[in-house]
């Protein structure tokens, strides 16, 4: 049998031992990952740690390699959340915004437009009716004014509002280009705000992730109670500040225009009048923490920033005698009467909390509003003791499989059966060393791919031996006969494996979740096995050959 | 000479084109017969494709199914299906049932109010009840969840059909696809025919059927086109019979590795991928027959152009160095 260079042989070891050394941090998982959380949050800490880190970081030597597979949801247990924005939300937003500003232009032009109002119009656009159409142009090129250049790549030149004549009417809306814009500017800040919101909550290595348009995805391994983060994530958490008309206990009565008529969280069918426009909102808080009130009851405290707090100054010294409502995405949560001018813009938030609920709300409140509504599309929950039992049952499968394979295997093949079972272990050592390197996820589908490969990954063997059995049987001499079956198996190896590989990769781009897990998997097992059962099945038949000299084989 | 376990004698003669009118009908009356399946009684179809939400739940108390369906009865919850689940694997006192719910009407998104009337309504029959999985899916990622099925399963079967093509002559690509899109259809018909739950984690048996199916009929074209150029006279069909047999013990050796870990999948794997693995074990089988019994016809009707000049694909002296 030709004898492959020794550096070539060299290499393939080297291969072969790193794959056992990277994948065995997997085999003491829970240490490795304490040992791992220890080195992270002592850097985070600028190298001081506590006894109890020191404790973990012994747990594994240092020198050794410490990547672990990652565990998916459906291994660790956690929660899956797609959720879609509310983009136009923010237009309408945008809109609101706008009209006191449009409003007082108008009234520099009164004498050429007369007397505006603001009519009816779909949420995200501005209609405002003209008492005199005659200044319709001035009218319009004072709201232009109000805009300004969009600043993004493709939208150059374009401005942020569209202004058009309709009758007696100006329609405005955000331009093509601004709503693009906005809707970017929008995913980022819901982006960052759901992470701060999932971080403060403390959990490890959640995923959050844009996907397509307006979609946001949410996966939080291990974390404790699923409807915790969800209502973590479902809140708006949008605080604001607004006057109160007046009060009343009639659900369908009529709040008119430019007020909102909204329910009070503590007392059933109390509902408050108020103005839509806020005089403060949530955005200009600094801080907000948990604390009590005089009474000792749970309560927030928050103190606003300097336009907030002069804001609130303002209007508090303005409004005495008079009630104001706080608002929590869409609910009265308290309307307390104004007792005398608030300066230094700071208060308290009273409202029969419990101190779960003051302590999430003041999270909610740090963390800022979401620009827009969030809703739901996909949700899967997964509890730790169902994925334990995963594992459990992938762990007994894997064995079991790799057991029955290399019985049939070496029934089959005799001593080149067990050569085959040995390359198959080395074949099982790299996979598990590549995924745990590259930081891939694993899932149960995953699992279902490494025992799916161990099947799988013999058939190059069993291509290569099924050749050499029809040399021998054509009368040629052992070495001579190997180094055909190698070789002429090699084509075929190649061309089921490219195919298979191909189907691996459509999986991984298309699919998604546990889909991809499997795909994964497979794909890096199939390019594991071809490597071992090509090249490590060789070198270890080139070694036996060498060192036995068999006159006759037996395949 | 060594004992050794042979599932297929050293020398077979077998004529895989005798029965050819009856194995051939066989899986043309097999196909159709899936189709009308899919399309008369349907596919059970998971929440991936279909929305809703599915709950499973785990108590220590013997699962009642009556008496959970009366406390649900009471929600206003559309299209409720509770299945009890047993297991080798579960504990004695480990009672598993999964409970499915239809989307609402008019309803885009995940109600989260409706799982938590659910859960409490179940709390109260039975207070060691824990749920252990929560999974829910709007209508409206379900509808693109079908189309990306379907399009995997296509990009598939195409990628495969070029990458034959570019390797072989374009007559073993359309048997290679032709074998690969019987097996998918016959599996969907098992899945009709049994009623048994169709989700995303099936698209991946699929996909992983089709992979398995073509590395098999390449093994077997591999073959063939090694000895159009050995034997450049020997007809077609004898040709083709004379290659299964040469390939035939390595085709169920791999065949049955295969099989028997999955096997063991099945068996020990837990009841979560249980569908996921029978439609990957059923795959096994179907994609083994039709490398044996479809691809080949095809290839055979459609013949192949043994023209004198070597092959694009078939380099002569490609094993030249190895003096046979």
């Amino acid at each position: 049998m030709t004898r492959s260079s020794l550096w070539k042989r060299l290499l393939i070891g080297l291969v072969c031992l790193w794959g056992v050394m990277a994948s065995l941090p997997n085999a003491f998982y829970g240490r490795v990952e304490s040992h791992n959380d220890a080195v992270a949050e002592i850097e985070k800490a600028n190298g001081v740690a506590t006894p109890e880190q020191e404790l973990a970081l012994a747990d594994w030597p240092n020198w050794l390699p410490s990547s672990l597979m990652n565990l998916g949801l459906d291994l660790r247990g956690g929660a899956h959340l797609l959720g879609r924005v509310e983009l136009a939300d923010v237009y309408k937003a945008r809109m609101d915004a706008l009209w006191p500003d449009v409003r007082d232009a108008m009234r520099d032009l009164r004498d050429q437009v007369g007397a505006v109002r603001r009519a009816p119009a779909p949420d995200g656009t501005l209609r405002v009716t003209l008492s005199e159409p005659a200044g319709m142009a001035a009218a319009i090129e004072a709201v232009q004014k109000l805009s300004q250049p969009v600043i993004t790549l493709t939208g150059v030149g374009q401005s942020t509002l569209d202004v058009v004549a309709d009758g007696a009417d100006m329609v405005i809306t955000l331009s093509e280009a601004e709503q693009r814009a906005t809707d970017d500017r929008t995913m980022q800040q819901s982006l960052e705000i759901i992470r701060n919101r999932v971080d403060e909550a403390g959990t490890r290595e959640p995923t959050i992730q844009r996907q397509g348009t307006d979609r946001i995805l949410i996966q939080v391994p291990g974390i404790g109670s699923a409807a915790e983060l969800k209502g973590l994530i479902g809140t708006t958490a949008k605080l604001t500040f607004n006057p109160v008309v007046r009060t009343t206990t009639n659900a369908n009565e009529s709040p008119g225009a430019r007020n909102l008529l909204l329910p009070s969280r503590e007392q059933k069918g109390v509902f408050y009048v108020i103005e839509e426009t806020p005089v403060v909102s949530g955005e200009e808080l600094t801080d907000a923490q948990p604390s009590f009130d005089q009474n000792n009851r749970p309560a927030v405290s928050f103190r606003f920033d300097g336009t907030g707090a002069r804001k609130f100054g303002d209007y508090t010294a303005a409004n005495i005698g008079a009630p104001f409502a706080i608002v929590l995405d869409g609910e009265v949560i308290s309307a307390p009467v104004i007792q005398s001018h608030i300066a230094g813009g700071s208060g308290i938030i009273t409202g029969s909390f419990t101190v779960e609920e003051a302590t999430e709300l003041a999270v909610l409140l740090r963390a800022g509003a979401l620009p827009a509504k969030m809703e739901f599309l996909e949700e899967r929950t997964i509890g730790p003791e169902l994925g334990a039992d995963s594992i459990a049952a992938g762990k007994t499968a894997a064995v079991i499989g790799l057991v029955v394979v290399a019985g049939y295997m070496i029934a089959s093949y005799g001593l080149f059966g067990t050569f085959a079972v040995l390359a198959l272990s080395v074949n099982l050592f790299l996979l598990v060393a590549i995924l745990s390197s590259i930081g891939a996820t694993l899932t149960l589908p995953g699992i279902a791919g490494i025992v799916l490969t161990m099947g799988m990954a013999v058939d190059a063997n069993v291509l290569i031996f099924e050749r050499v059995r029809e040399e021998l049987r054509a009368g040629m001499a052992p070495g001579r006969a190997l180094d055909a079956g190698f070789e002429r198996a090699f084509s075929a190896i190649m061309d089921s494996n490219v195919t298979g590989l191909l189907v691996a990769l459509i999986m991984f781009f298309i699919g998604s979740g546990a889909v991809r897990g499997f795909a994964v998997t497979t794909s890096i097992g199939i390019l594991t096995s071809m490597f071992t059962a090509v090249y490590v099945t060789r070198l270890i038949i080139e070694l036996y050959m060498g060192w036995r000299r068999p006159k006759a084989i037996v395949v | 000479m060594a004992w050794r376990l042979k599932l297929v004698p050293t020398y077979t003669k077998i004529d895989f084109f005798r029965w050819q009118f009856l194995t051939f009908g066989l899986s043309a009356l097999a196909s159709v017969v899936s189709i009308i399946l899919v399309l008369t009684v349907g596919l059970n179809l998971g929440i991936d494709f279909k929305g809703g939400t599915t709950i499973r739940t785990e108590s220590t108390t013997p699962v009642d199914v009556g008496a959970y369906r009366e406390a649900l009865a009471k929600l206003d919850l559309s299209d409720v299906t509770i299945t009890e689940v047993n297991d080798p694997s579960f504990r004695a006192d480990q009672h598993v049932a999964q409970i499915r719910i239809g989307p609402k009407e008019g309803e885009e998104a995940v109600t989260p109010e409706s799982i938590a009337a659910l859960e409490g309504a179940l709390t109260q029959i039975d207070p060691a009840i824990t749920f252990p999985a929560v999974e829910s899916v709007g209508p409206k990622v379900s509808g693109e969840l079908i189309f990306k099925a379907l399009l995997s399963v296509a990009a598939a079967s195409a990628g495969i059909l070029i990458y034959v093509w570019m390797r072989f002559e374009w007559q073993f690509a359309v048997g290679c696809v032709a074998a690969l899109v019987h097996d998918v259809i016959v599996t969907v018909g098992v899945f009709a025919l049994f009623q048994l739950k169709f989700d995303l984690s099936i698209v991946a048996a699929l996909l992983t059927i089709l992979g398995y199916s073509v590395n098999d009929t390449v093994v077997i074209f591999d073959r063939l086109r090694e000895n159009l150029a050995k034997y450049k006279t020997m007809p077609l069909r004898e040709m083709m019979n004379l290659t299964a047999n040469e390939t035939l013990s390595r085709t169920i050796m791999t065949a049955t590795t295969t099989f028997l870990s999955l096997l063991v999948l099945f068996i020990f794997g837990g009841d979560v991928i249980r569908g996921f693995v029978f439609a990957m074990l059923f795959g096994v089988v179907i994609g083994t027959y039709s490398t044996l019994y479809v691809a080949k016809n095809i290839v055979l009707f459609l013949g192949v152009d043994r023209g004198d000049k070597p092959k694009k694909s078939v380099t002569p002296d490609e094993f030249a160095k190895v003096d046979a």
